[in-house]
């Protein structure tokens, strides 16, 4: 039973050497202040134990520059450990520019991942090694956690919202997934696999398959299906907003105030359309709230953020 | 030291009235002390065995010896028993009841009908919790996550609920009891910095309870009404936010923790400086570290919901503040290593149990550091790691100045000693098996093994394996003493006034104490733990 028993996990991401680092400076911080502290406790302990039972310990108060000491002491190490903690957190936080872009949809108790090309997967992540992958995640129903140990990474999935998570493996092969979020009765069982190849091998696996076309495409078909093409249309006679080069941009709302079009805005423009409604239009669109899933969801921002490379047709 | 034959007084706490009236209507603030000492028991035996079928089931790494749905109850109640009705209560309602009016020359806590009030409330609030768990149990975790817990659970999270939050007025009330207790009943000369840090302690725990626990109140009613009316708190899908529910949340059940934890320190702090015949080094800072804990405490709820999306500079303060809140701890510690020079340290069996403490507290803490530390807390956080980590402070620190407590003051409390050998070697025991049960819940968390987790990948079986052992043999531990607690109450030796050679002013009255505390008020002269270098000094 012992052999096959790892004691640490394998490292298979850029960010694993970093956390490990990390780690090993704080078991030895730990491992020095534990054995100094029991050292002097057993030391103590046997040299001043009571020999005769009506002794009574020498009269000490205390000594404020021994409470100097072991208050700034820690104090500075603390400080080590938080600026290095932050660092690495920052890296995790922040996804190269130039990513490999991956939609994710949490629900009790499976994974759904959605590749750009269409390809769909439950359960299972191909990506290719050496290239920074980001996963733009939400969940159908409760909250939910990707967590990859061999990359060191996790983030919650949440309900109504986008998170993000990002990951550049380092090594092919087959790595575990679970849910790290309590889910619900068969939370355990929402793990998955990570599976990372050869960039050659992944080619010939994206090429194996996504018969309904792109996301994009799947997107363009439902910008159809659901009529939104009869207000945002490309050449600004339309009711709603021209939605070409869009994504990315900022928008004036009517408040005022400007944002950003992300994945979160333009999710909220489909389903709270009211919210925050771009200057100089009414807010007239109906939600869609209950008619798209969040998967189609995905596919319509995979749309809109496809228009972006369309030539500018004018500008007015 | 000679023994002279001692007797016990003829008239004490105990035997001033008879019969099941005599308790149930009580004022005394001993016999309620009593009553929670009865009903902490009983629920931290109903959350350990809930713990010991967890333990059973994860020897093997297929969930075979009872449903996914059962296990999920199963830790969950464990979470809600052992946090609500054990580890909140214990310290304080017990042994701070018992001890706060004595300590400060006090014949009872300033509101006696409204402390009584409480220990009923406190088991109505169990009742209800207590109905849950019987009529099906409930399965959100103890942390009752939206929109888990107001849209997706099936189980019985309303009467679960409603039991915490009648939970919560017990610890609103007694916190207020305590807190003006020691602004208006200390006895003569009885000055803040005569106090023994046990009171400390006990006032900025108080402190929390009163400012924190509504907070978990509303959170509660909240989800309660989600639930019910589906009004749009934190289910995103009716507009709300459940990160929201988490902010609320850690927001009381971060300072909850020191709640559970304080009193321990402040147990701890009497032990030591009992059994080393010395008072506390640097009694001052230590003092004030238990009220900087409190204050820090509520700052740092956000450490709790670094992968959970908030936004990154959120996470850096939360880290910085959470780092600023260990100091006060090591502080602490370093405390009580250097009371221990030049002692005369006595390896009695609070004495074991406090030295038990330091060093499980020691690796607790630190292992917070790890936790604490944004960029490597993404990798451990809701795994093994995380459940090791507080379960040192929690087990290793609050149920170790619990136990260490309650030997220390049996005597006071009975009357009568406990039997000396059972109760060291059974304080090894609890040692050596919280080890070998929590310790490799370190490497497992770390290797990636989540937490509530009913099946596990099969490499991680021989460090659950370890992990099981070690319960059975912490069961066996804890098992013990209650035996002979139990026993001692009829068999044990008489105890006389003070049995440790010990300062303060507990030890001043008989064992057990009259109902009103003392003969007379005592005029308080001297500092906390003055030991003077001879120990006759203040041992009226």
């Amino acid at each position: 039973m012992w052999t096959g028993t790892p004691l640490f996990p394998e490292r298979a991401s850029t960010m694993a050497g970093r956390v490990d680092a990390l780690y090993f400076f704080l078991i030895a911080i730990t491992v020095f202040f534990s054995l100094l502290i029991a050292g002097l406790i057993v030391y103590y302990a046997i040299k001043y134990r009571r020999r005769d039972p009506d002794s009574v310990g020498e009269v000490i108060h205390g000594g404020l520059i021994l409470e100097i000491t072991w208050t700034v002491i820690p104090f500075l190490i603390s400080m080590v450990i938080f600026v290095w903690g932050a660092s690495v957190f920052f890296a995790m936080s922040r996804p190269p520019d130039e990513t490999l872009n991956i939609y994710v949809v949490g629900k009790q108790w499976m994974w759904k991942f959605q590749h750009l090309d269409g390809q769909r997967e439950i359960n299972e992540l191909h990506v290719p090694v050496g290239r920074p992958v980001k996963l733009i995640m939400t969940s159908e129903d409760v909250i939910h956690d990707v967590f990859v140990p061999a990359f060191r990474v996790k983030a919650d999935v949440v309900p109504g919202r986008y998170t993000h998570l990002w990951f550049q493996p380092t090594r092919p092969g087959r790595y575990q997934l679970f849910c790290a979020e309590y889910c619900g009765t068969r939370h355990s069982g929402m793990t998955g696999q990570v599976i990372v190849m050869d960039p050659s091998e992944y080619q010939a696996w994206l090429s194996g398959g996504a018969p309904e076309g792109s996301l994009a495409s799947a997107g363009a078909k439902l910008f159809q299906d659901l009529a939104c093409n009869t207000c945002h249309r490309p050449d600004a006679q339309g009711r709603g907003p021209v939605l070409e080069g869009l994504f990315g941009n900022t928008v004036q709302l009517q408040s005022g105030q400007t944002m950003t079009v992300d994945e979160a805005y333009v999710r909220e423009s489909i389903l709270q359309p009211a919210a925050k409604v771009a200057a100089g239009f009414q807010p007239m669109m109906p939600t869609f709230q209950g008619l798209v899933t969040e998967e189609q969801l995905l596919e319509l921002i995979e749309y809109v953020k496809s228009l972006k490379t369309l030539p500018q047709v004018q500008t007015r | 030291m000679p023994t002279p034959t001692l007797f016990m007084p003829p008239r004490h706490y105990l035997n001033d009235g008879y019969g099941i009236k005599s308790w149930l209507l009580t004022r005394d603030h001993k016999r309620i002390a009593l009553l929670y000492l009865a009903g902490v028991t009983v629920f931290f035996f109903i959350g350990g065995a809930m713990a010991v079928l967890i333990r059973l089931e994860l020897a093997t790494p297929v969930g075979d010896l009872v449903s996914d749905e059962t296990y999920n109850k199963l830790f969950t109640m464990h979470g809600v028993m052992m946090v609500f009705f054990f580890l909140i209560p214990a310290i304080p309602s017990v042994l701070g009841n018992f001890l706060v009016p004595i300590m400060i020359g006090a014949k009872d806590l300033a509101f006696p009908k409204l402390n009584l009030a409480s220990w009923y409330i406190y088991i109505i609030g169990a009742s209800f919790t207590t109905y849950s768990l019987v009529t099906g149990g409930l399965d959100t975790g103890w942390t009752f996550y939206a929109p888990f817990s107001t849209v997706s659970s099936t189980s019985n999270v309303i009467s679960a609920a409603l039991g915490i939050f009648i939970t919560g007025f017990s610890s609103i009330l007694t916190g207020l009891n305590f807190i003006v207790t020691t602004h208006r009943m200390r006895a003569p000369g009885m000055t803040w910095f005569r106090m023994p840090l046990f009171m400390w302690s006990i006032y900025a725990t108080s402190l929390i309870m009163v400012l924190g626990t509504p907070v978990v109140a509303i959170t509660i009613l909240l989800v309660a009404a989600e639930r019910l009316f589906h009004f749009g708190f934190f289910d995103p899908r009716v507009g709300g936010d459940p990160v929201l529910f988490q902010h609320l949340f850690w927001f009381y059940s971060h300072p909850a923790v020191y709640i559970m934890v304080l009193p321990a320190m402040g147990v701890i702090s009497e032990l030591v400086a009992a059994f080393c015949r010395k008072q506390v080094f640097g009694y001052s800072f230590v003092a004030f570290a238990s009220l900087g804990i409190a204050v820090l405490g509520f700052l740092v709820w956000g450490h709790h919901m670094f992968v959970a999306g908030q936004s990154v500079y959120a996470a850096l303060v939360f880290s910085l503040l959470s780092f600023l809140v260990a100091i006060p701890s090591a502080v602490k510690v370093f405390n009580w290593t250097a009371t221990m020079y030049k002692g005369s340290i006595s390896w009695q069996t609070p004495m074991l149990y406090a030295i038990g403490f330091i060093g499980l507290f020691t690796i607790g803490g630190l292992t917070g550091l790890f936790l604490a530390a944004v960029g490597l807390d993404v990798h451990v956080t809701d795994t093994y790691f995380i459940v090791a980590h507080f379960h040192y402070i929690m087990v290793g620190g609050t149920i170790m100045g619990y136990l260490g407590g309650l030997h220390y003051w049996w005597p006071k409390i009975s009357g009568r000693l406990y039997p000396e050998f059972l109760a060291k070697l059974s304080a090894g025991i609890i040692f050596l098996g919280f080890n070998l049960t929590f310790f490799p819940q370190f490497v497992v968390g770390y290797l990636g093994m989540p937490r509530r987790y009913h099946a596990y990948p099969p490499e991680f079986q021989v460090l659950n394996v370890l992990s099981s052992a070690g319960a059975s043999i912490l069961g066996v531990g804890y098992l013990i003493p209650m035996a002979y607690l139990m026993w001692s109450l009829r068999y044990g030796k008489i105890a006389g006034a003070n049995p440790w050679g010990a300062v303060g002013l507990e030890w001043t009255t008989t064992s057990p104490p009259p109902t009103e505390n003392f003969a007379e008020t005592p005029i308080v002269t001297w500092d906390a733990y003055e030991y003077g270098g001879k120990l006759e000094g203040h041992v009226a």
